[in-house]
């Protein structure tokens, strides 16, 4: 395929306007040792109908959710996306544009943002949220980046019950001595709160915790926050924004900056990528905050309009001592994550959060009935939770994925003390009959 | 001259139609409070207690979420999408931006469930097609750059130089110094000085010479065994080639420094000549710039990084590898960095960064960067007498131009400019940037554009030239055609509206 309009004949026209005679006269100015001579060992192009051929025929090599009944989240769910989400995310005139730096012709994007910030605010209960981060881990280390400049402190405390990718990003984010990292472990799946009112103190950052936990426990965000403030230090909470129609918002238990894991809202799982990196925070921190922010103002005929605000934070106007590099976010998955919060509401995102926790339990309750597993932990949990299996995890997924069931995942592979134990993530989408079907299977191993 | 409508009230609960001007109505402020568009299915499991099952975590006070239902939605984003300029809706010049056409077939093919209903911890064997494709994407960006291995987790052109900057870093500190300082010109992009800053280095600015390329000699002058790496943009930001790269690469190596290359401008040299080749040691890659993936109104990106084999060990983990038994798995390397982002990258991204590879093939890309930099230099030609180009040699697929004479002339700035633009249904060019020239316009016309369309622009672009001097008003004011005209950014920063609450009340 080619995507080249100019014509043969157009070309000489314009390398005579030029007045060179060939195009390779252009490259003239690349020293003879840096050119390629040769052609670039990448394959030969293939028409549309060969390459839609050859990308299905990579797809079917997949096993995915419309073939298998998967369990898998740890971040990231196969939640159902309706209809409009797409539909608003295909329109060229969003997915096509660039950065809304000249606010005049990118009022949709930025009107998109404006709201998608308004009703991040809304679920979390925070102020002031940005146009999105990366992903939630990006997002994650970013916080503990801002909570230094807030508190002039150059340590964080984090849980060993967070995501472990996410403290692997944030680990390598200060790999070069910006900011020391203090892990306390993870006590029956949730922060051991001893070991916090331990370490933190009033070089402290940041204490850094995420609800639901990586074993799908809820913490006690009202002790934990407490622990923090009373050391001076800013509340970093991690969210699942899908829940938060049914949750109190981390907001209500002190949370001074709410990260999450977007995705869940409205975009597909994708293999992890890309979603989006949820960040809120008070509006007293709003000049510390990294990435881009819509404000609503108006134009010089009065008009109520949008524009990109607070730049000065930003790199393009920065540079070193901008809050971040970052410069492209993930705005087209705010635009869906977006239109999905508007597609279900306040009482659609209620009912899917209520589904997938009642889903979630039934189905605990009854791997947990039918002998197979039993319970590690006694803190309350969500949408997913975490067992224990009597018995070999590898054999009993690698069996269970002969008759269809991705069967959790198994947290030994990130964690050897955690070798035995399984997590389930359950959503909506999962009926009654599936997860009979399942523990059926599951029984009969 | 203004040819705005009168704007006509919007009922709080009423459904925009097209042709409607903007209003600024919120989707909050649509609907009623009845209205619904999805909705939870009936539970078909024992209901449970959420106060108790939860522990008393229940939410006292439900999030104000919008009510509408999906007439109100579809017809709220058609309006809002109406008033937004993408590559489908007209020329796009936007320099450093790489604003090229993005083929309908990658949005077609990364929506494939074989693509976008995977997860990233399902076991390898299912996800064999996946793998394949991350496989021949790092590949091809290898065989484009010159380097030999890929990681394709970076999230964006910023995340991919942190992630090769903190590779850097990685290998000087095995080497036993990590080193303190980072060169970058004076012309970079701003993303660099804020990489250099969150990995921990001293920003160290290099001038550029008077053909606009790197000062070589103060290079040599600043170039100590503290310094970790150079970090610069071949072609560099004002669309030249520098003809000084071996030397200026091989100068880096002698105090044991490296080279890194941000590879925002790949789109002018692909086949012709490779990072590697030119002595870098890293690139990071911008997928939504030279492989045509969109750039979503902000994003998502991608930024792969290629790196030589000296920094291949460093490198973020996990990336695609494959065995001696043929079966693709993931590795990490033995002292990478560790992660930069969750999962594997941004892989519907790649999904269609792999389509466009793939469809337009080898020497296709080759004709994409010939026919990249054939643009930009008969546009240049177009237009040199009318614009002074900053630096007048032969470009690569960009060039900058300076207003600084009009301005002294008539009193019009490149801001004036780039709004009337806009009201000839042109996006303007990237506009005071790079930092030295004086009220610079950054044209990169992309290989997608017909001539007709580069005529255009250059009639257009002459034609402004003309009314800036007949009558410099008309263009402090424009533009006067937009959905809105200029919006008061002082007092978006002053108010600090960034989120609407339901009772109306500032937070």
């Amino acid at each position: 395929m080619r995507f080249i309009p100019v014509t043969c004949e157009e070309q000489v026209e314009m390398l005579v306007r030029i007045g060179v005679d060939s195009v390779d006269a252009l490259f003239e100015d690349i020293p003879g040792d840096a050119r390629l001579a040769r052609p670039l060992g990448v394959p030969d192009g293939m028409t549309e109908i060969e390459l839609a051929a050859h990308l299905e025929s990579l797809a079917a090599r997949n096993s995915d959710g419309s073939r298998v009944v998967s369990f898998l989240g740890a971040g990231v769910y196969d939640h159902y996306i309706p209809a409009i989400v797409d539909a608003v995310v295909s329109k060229p005139a969003f997915f096509t544009a660039y950065t809304p730096y000249q606010p005049e012709v990118s009022q949709g994007t930025l009107q998109a943002v404006y709201e998608y910030q308004s009703m991040i605010c809304q679920l979390t209960g925070m102020e002031v949220s940005n146009a999105s981060m990366y992903d939630g881990a990006t997002a994650f280390a970013e916080a503990a980046l801002m909570a230094a400049r807030v508190t002039k402190r150059g340590r964080v405390v984090v849980s060993g019950a967070v995501h472990p990718e996410w403290r692997e990003v944030l680990a390598t984010y200060v790999e070069s001595g910006t900011l020391d990292v203090v892990e306390v472990p993870a006590s029956g799946g949730v922060t051991d709160a001893a070991a916090v009112a331990a370490v933190v103190d009033d070089s402290t950052a940041a204490l850094m915790v995420t609800s639901p936990t990586w074993y799908g426990t809820l913490e006690d965000l009202t002790a934990l926050g407490v622990l923090a403030h009373d050391a001076g230090a800013l509340f970093v909470v991690g969210t699942n924004p899908i829940l938060l129609g049914v949750m109190e918002p981390p907001a209500s238990y002190g949370a001074d900056i709410v990260v999450g894991e977007g995705q869940p809202l409205g975009n597909a799982i994708s293999f992890g990528g890309p979603g989006l990196g949820i960040f809120a925070c008070h509006k007293a921190h709003i000049r510390q905050m990294p990435g881009r922010i819509a404000g609503r103002t108006t134009d010089v005929d009065g008009r109520p309009g949008f524009v990109l605000t607070f730049s000065t934070r930003e790199q393009h106007i920065r540079r070193e001592k901008a809050t971040s590099n970052i410069c492209s976010n993930h705005a087209l998955n705010a635009l869906a994550s977006g239109v999905y919060l508007a597609a279900l509401g306040t009482h659609g995102l209620a009912g899917i959060g209520e589904a997938c926790i009642a889903k979630a339990h039934y189905l605990e309750d009854a791997l947990v009935g039918c002998g197979c597993f039993e319970r590690v932990y006694g803190a309350p949990f969500a949408n997913e939770f975490t067992l224990r299996y009597r018995g070999e995890v590898a054999d009993m997924q690698t069996r269970l994925l002969e008759r269809g069931f991705l069967a959790g995942l198994d947290l030994g592979r990130f964690d050897a003390d955690d070798a035995g134990l399984v997590l389930f993530a359950v959503t909506e989408r999962h009926t009654r009959e599936v997860i009979d079907r399942f523990v059926e299977e599951v029984s009969a191993l | 001259m203004s040819t705005t409508p009168e704007t006509v009230a919007q009922t709080a609960t009423g459904v925009p139609s097209l042709g409607e001007p903007l209003t600024g109505t919120l989707i909050f402020e649509r609907g009623a409070a009845e209205s619904r568009c999805v909705e939870a299915p009936a539970l078909d499991v024992p209901a449970v207690s959420l106060q108790e099952v939860l522990g008393g975590r229940t939410r006292v006070v439900p999030p104000a979420l919008p009510h509408v239902t999906e007439v109100d939605l579809a017809r709220h984003y058609e309006h809002l999408a109406s008033a937004n300029f993408g590559v489908d809706s007209g020329f796009y010049p936007l320099g450093s931006c790489t604003m090229k056409y993005n083929p309908k077939i990658d949005e077609q093919t990364c929506r494939l469930p074989g693509f976008a209903r995977i997860h990233p911890y399902q076991p390898e064997e299912t996800v064999q097609g996946a793998f394949e494709l991350m496989w021949g994407l790092q590949e091809s960006l290898a065989e484009v750059a010159g380097l030999p291995a890929v990681t394709l987790q970076p999230a964006a052109g910023a995340h991919g130089e942190l992630t090769g900057l903190l590779a850097i870093r990685g290998y000087h500190t095995a080497n036993g110094d990590p080193r303190t300082r980072v060169l970058v010109p004076d012309s970079a992009h701003g993303t660099n000085p804020a990489t250099v800053a969150m990995c921990g280095y001293e920003v160290v600015q290099v001038p550029s010479d008077e053909r606009g390329g790197v000062d070589i000699e103060a290079l040599k002058a600043l170039l100590d065994t503290d310094v970790a790496a150079l970090m610069l943009t071949n072609p560099n930001t004002v669309g030249l080639f520098d003809e000084n790269i071996l030397e200026i690469t091989s100068a880096v190596h002698s105090v044991g420094a490296l080279a890194y290359c941000d590879g925002a401008n790949l789109n002018a040299i692909m086949g012709k000549s490779r990072p590697g080749d030119m002595g870098f040691d890293a690139l990071h890659i911008n997928l939504h710039k030279t492989f045509a993936t969109p750039h979503g109104g902000g994003g998502p990106g991608a930024g792969p990084v290629a790196v030589s084999a000296g920094l291949a060990p460093y490198l973020p983990g996990p990336v695609v590898g494959r065995g001696a038994d043929g079966v693709l798995r993931l590795v990490t390397p033995e002292r990478s960095i560790g992660r930069v982002r969750s999962y594997l990258g941004n892989f519907g991204v790649l999904v269609r960064a792999y389509t466009y590879i793939r469809a337009v093939g080898g020497d296709g890309l080759r004709e994409v960067s010939e026919q990249a930099v054939l643009s930009a230099n008969y546009l240049k030609a177009l237009l040199e007498d009318a614009w002074p180009v900053a630096y007048d040699r032969t470009c690569m697929h960009e060039f900058v131009m300076s207003g600084g004479a009009l301005r002294k002339a008539t009193g019009v700035r490149t801001l004036d400019v780039a709004k009337r633009l806009l009201d000839y249904g042109i996006h303007p060019p990237t506009v005071y940037f790079p930092l030295i020239v004086d009220e610079a316009l950054m044209v990169e016309p992309t290989e997608t554009e017909g001539k007709a369309t580069l005529d255009r622009f250059a009639a257009v672009l002459r034609h402004i030239a003309q009314e800036a001097t007949e009558d410099p008003d008309l263009l402090h004011g424009a533009p006067y055609t937009t959905p809105v005209r200029r919006l008061d950014e002082a007092a978006a920063v002053k108010n600090a509206d960034v989120a609407w609450r339901p009772d109306g009340a500032e937070a």
